[in-house]
């Protein structure tokens, strides 16, 4: 019997290593999406909650998630959304955000943009533009090194 | 609690989200153009959310889903405005800043919504509609007080979509807030930008009316909807 052996620091663990679908380098447990995870009776409940309300990611998400538990053994599984209080860039983990400086994404600011290039660690830097590739993402560019950028923007 | 106010919320995020869409592959720059797309993104995203809570609280086996492709022109309730067609990109990006500014100050003032529920759409729109209103308020202000080609072209976006600016302040009893109450800090937001972009804030207080209501659709919607609803009505079991 997996299922019932299953401890919640388990699931956090099996979670940890399900990497965000646009941004490989992370894992949903570093992007601060995973807000709960508990047993109802013989049911997992994982709740989880969107970065932008329409990032096309959501679903795959939700896929991945399902299909990682279902190969860990567990037979009732149930997937809330949640959207309040509203995903914030303050939930990205330190782990999180110096994984995504050493992958080339500038981690969110406070100040509402980077503080240095994650190529060449300039601090001249400038906005190319509010929206990247991503809805997650702005472009920047690194004036020393002249190479743009994405900034994970602060919301 | 209205389900037409959470409708005519959704039918305004759809329908701009829809006409945003128009531009992709098609914007002058690239970045302009990932920007008009993740905006449209967002709006599409808030519209799951609005109108999958109207169809919930309707409670007659509506979904999201039917509301967006099932409905005709005259059963919408966004505003005439957002309906409008983009023409060029100041028209686009002067309706997206009216818009904008507008939408900022209602979500703002529904975060404290006595509906949990429609507070907490609020408060996770409100946080890209921030994004959105910046993006727009520094392009009206690099165009306006731009060249002369950009600043003409400015005004007469912002002449053409005046008349279309009052309904959003319109107020009924559909509505899930005060709409007139969100006027004086619309105003000054306006003005600051307007000023900023060397642009003449139109006098005319007239306004066209129906959007909202449903009573008078522009054609544009029509034209508009034979778009989005042709796959989902030609093939009623499609599904992505
Ligand atoms: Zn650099």
């Amino acid at each position: 019997m997996v299922e019932t052996a299953a401890s919640i620091d388990d699931v956090w663990s099996w979670l940890e290593e399900i990497p965000d679908p646009e941004i490989p380098v992370i894992s949903l447990v570093d992007l601060g999406i995973i807000r709960g995870i508990r047993w109802h009776e013989d049911t997992l409940e994982i709740t989880v909650t969107p970065t932008y309300s329409g990032c096309p990611a959501t679903t795959v998400i939700n896929f991945e998630i399902e299909a990682a538990l279902r190969a860990k053994g567990i037979e009732h599984l149930s997937l809330v959304r949640q959207i309040a209080p509203p995903w914030t860039t303050d939930w990205l983990s330190d782990k999180g955000r110096a994984k995504l400086e050493s992958y080339g994404i500038a981690p969110p600011q406070v100040a509402g943009g980077p503080t240095r290039c994650p190529h060449c660690h300039a601090t001249a830097v400038e906005k190319i533009s509010q929206f990247g590739s991503t809805p997650c993402k702005a472009q920047w560019r690194c004036t020393d090194c002249l190479e743009p950028f994405d900034y994970f923007k602060c919301i | 609690m209205s389900v037409q106010g959470l409708i005519r919320l959704g039918d305004n995020t759809l329908i701009l989200g829809q006409r945003l869409s128009e531009w992709c592959g098609h914007g002058p720059a690239l970045e302009e153009d990932i920007a008009l797309a993740n905006t449209a993104l967002d709006l599409i995203g808030q519209t799951q959310l609005w109108l999958g809570l109207a169809a919930e609280r309707s409670g007659n086996g509506q979904t999201a889903d039917t509301l967006a492709y099932h409905r005709d022109a005259w059963d919408f309730r966004n505003l005439l405005l957002v309906e409008q067609p983009n023409k060029d990109f100041a028209v686009t990006m002067m309706r997206q800043f009216l818009f904008d500014t507008w939408h900022y100050e209602m979500l703002n003032a529904l975060t404290d919504h006595i509906d949990p529920e429609i507070s907490a759409i609020a408060q996770k729109s409100v946080k890209e509609v921030t994004y959105h209103r910046e993006r727009s308020t520094d392009t009206v202000i690099a165009l306006g007080d731009g060249t002369d080609e950009s600043h003409t072209r400015m005004q007469t976006a912002l002449d053409r979509l005046w008349p279309y600016v009052g309904e959003m302040f319109s107020a009924d009893e559909d509505d899930l807030m005060d709409m007139a109450a969100l006027r004086p800090k619309f105003d000054v937001h306006l003005s600051e930008t307007l000023q900023e972009s060397t642009l003449t804030q139109p006098e005319s207080d007239f306004f066209h009316q129906g959007g909202k209501t449903g009573a008078r659709h522009s054609e544009h919607l029509g034209h508009m909807l034979a778009t989005m609803q042709v796959l989902p009505r030609s093939y009623p079991d499609a599904k992505w």
